[in-house]
């Protein structure tokens, strides 16, 4: 291991015979902040192309990044699913128990997460959903004028979510912040990522204190999931980094969908108006909006031994970025309206969620807090303007707004 | 390429040619079968992909995981011994022929 070149804390790789390489760096903040050129480009270059600016492949069509992000036997994620190789240097914090591992490992701890986050548990929530839902627009359209981000996209999931996983601690800045932290944490050592790294040294203490059994209450998410370290399904410390696995994955994420899908429905007055004439598209709406922004826009993967993709041969210890957000507007995939926004488009098969063995465990939460959210405006708002610029915040692995001034135009 | 049919709650039998390695959900899916929700996508999350494997064919596709039998809990119509989440069935040349039957609802 002693003589081999690494970048990024993995290994450099010599691009293979004939694949095209492009002098990209897909972490530029300008590329982040509006990455759909970068993502055309991606896909015109190729199934497969390399980026010698961190010595990693990248794929953006839609077969080919759906084959390898679900690819778990040739394609790892026990490595880590950000550019650092977990087999070449110390993690940056103690690897997730469910994202950063594989079978069989992560069959055990996928099953104890499926079953406390599963159909049947979210139905559970949803009244309680529906109910916050109502009152947070209600207030919200009284007051006109709203920064969606904090106002709506943040508040929400921060009213339902800790609730459900029965914390008693919540802290809206920290619990936002902590997921933006772990995502940023997968790019490149960029200021970004050197950021996120210093909040997280302030917020992580919080965090861990906050998973502990005695902070959580006896009926929530936490609790099955620590029921399952008293059967032994799962270790008592197990339970509590399965937890904190619900609190980097399960906050940032659903407040960028949120925001995302506020920003397409200001975007896009038509589709509002579709929407609210037939409350019935809400489920294919949140689809679209997953598969129109990618609120996770980049996973990398490791190849866990020697492979090929796309016919090019690919040796272990290639990192692979799947560019998540490439493949959903892939017009080779959705048709030469991808770049449309359409809420009656059911885009079966996006891969907001990822795709296969780690496919997003927390996808009820996530479509349940979307639709409560968004029914609730339907009922109550007859247009979303904006009201002022709606910048991006740049972040390495999701596509999330910074600010989102709205005007909330009464029903 | 397997041939697989599929017997809706209605009695409405569609025989849809499949690809080895495909999913009988995959290949509902792509057929255009309302039978099959499939909101997960085959990530074993949603229970919308419910389907009861005909008698004939029980002994060929397999056993339900444990994982599966979790996710099975969530479905909305009554789960049997035939019950599977069609995601879950891998065609292989030995189940050309297979016969699936689709409960009256999936959410
Ligand atoms: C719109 C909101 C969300 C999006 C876009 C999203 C996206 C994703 C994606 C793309 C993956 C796949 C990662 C991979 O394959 O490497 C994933 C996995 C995961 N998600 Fe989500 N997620 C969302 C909401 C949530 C929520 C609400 C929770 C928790 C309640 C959650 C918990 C997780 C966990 C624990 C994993 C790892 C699963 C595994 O590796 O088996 N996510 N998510
Ligand atoms: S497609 Fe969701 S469980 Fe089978």
């Amino acid at each position: 291991m002693r003589d081999m070149e690494l970048i990024e804390g993995h290994r450099a790789i010599t691009p293979p015979e004939g694949m095209p390489v492009w002098d990209v760096d897909p972490f530029d903040t300008d590329i982040l902040r509006d990455p759909e050129a970068y993502y055309g480009e991606l896909r015109a270059r190729g199934p497969v192309v390399y980026i010698p600016r961190w010595s990693v492949l990248a794929c953006g069509q839609y077969e080919t990044t759906r084959t390898v992000f679900s690819d778990h036997e040739n394609f790892v994620s026990s490595r880590g699913v950000g550019l650092n190789d977990f087999h070449l240097g110390e993690p940056w914090r103690p690897p997730s128990i469910i994202l950063e591992v594989d079978p069989p490992e992560h069959t055990r701890t996928r099953r104890v997460m499926s079953r406390a986050l599963s159909p049947k548990v979210v139905k559970t929530l949803v009244a309680m959903f529906a109910e916050t839902a109502e009152r947070l627009v209600e207030e919200l359209v009284a007051q006109h004028r709203i920064e969606a981000v904090e106002d709506l996209a943040e508040r929400f999931p921060i009213s339902v979510f800790p609730p459900a996983v029965g914390m008693r601690d919540v802290d809206q800045r920290i619990l936002v912040d902590y997921g933006a932290c772990v995502f940023n944490a997968m790019g490149p050592d960029n200021a970004l990522r050197r950021a996120a790294l210093a909040r997280n040294a302030q917020i992580a203490p919080w965090i861990m204190a906050a998973c502990a059994r005695e902070r959580l209450t006896e009926d929530g998410i936490g609790a099955m999931i620590y029921a399952d370290a008293d059967t032994g399904e799962i270790a008592a410390d197990e339970a509590s980094l399965l937890v904190r696995s619900l609190l980097s994955a399960g906050v940032d994420t659903t407040v960028t969908g949120i925001g995302n899908a506020l920003h397409c429905f200001a975007a896009n007055p038509g589709e509002w108006d579709r929407l609210r004439a037939d409350p019935s598209l809400v489920r294919p709406a949140i689809e679209e909006v997953l598969r129109y922004t990618s609120p996770v826009h980049t996973f990398g993967r490791t190849a866990g031994r020697d492979s090929q993709i796309a016919g090019f041969p690919v040796v272990e210890g290639t990192k692979i970025l799947c560019v998540l957000g490439a493949a959903n507007l892939d017009p080779g995939k959705w048709g030469e309206d991808a770049g449309c926004f359409r809420i009656d488009r059911r885009p079966m098969g996006h891969m907001a969620f990822g795709a296969g063995i780690h496919g997003c465990v927390g996808q009820n939460i996530a479509r349940a807090e979307m639709e409560a959210v968004l029914t609730a405006l339907a009922r109550k708002v007859a247009r979303i303007e904006f009201d002022g610029a709606a910048p991006w915040r740049p972040n390495n692995a999701i596509h999330a707004l910074d600010k989102l001034p709205l005007k909330l135009i009464p029903a | 390429m397997p041939r697989l049919t599929f017997v809706e709650h209605d009695g409405t039998e569609t025989t849809l040619e499949a690809a080895t390695g495909d999913s009988v959900m995959e290949t509902a899916v792509a057929g255009g079968l309302d039978g099959i929700v499939a909101e997960c996508g085959g990530s074993m999350m949603c229970a919308t992909c419910h389907c009861y494997v005909d008698d004939a064919w029980i002994e060929r596709t397999g056993t339900r995981s444990e994982s599966e039998d979790d996710m099975l809990e969530s479905a909305v119509c009554e789960v049997r011994p035939t019950s599977r989440l069609s995601c879950q069935i891998v065609l292989t040349p030995e189940l050309d022929g297979l016969v699936v039957h689709l409960p009256e609802a999936q959410v």
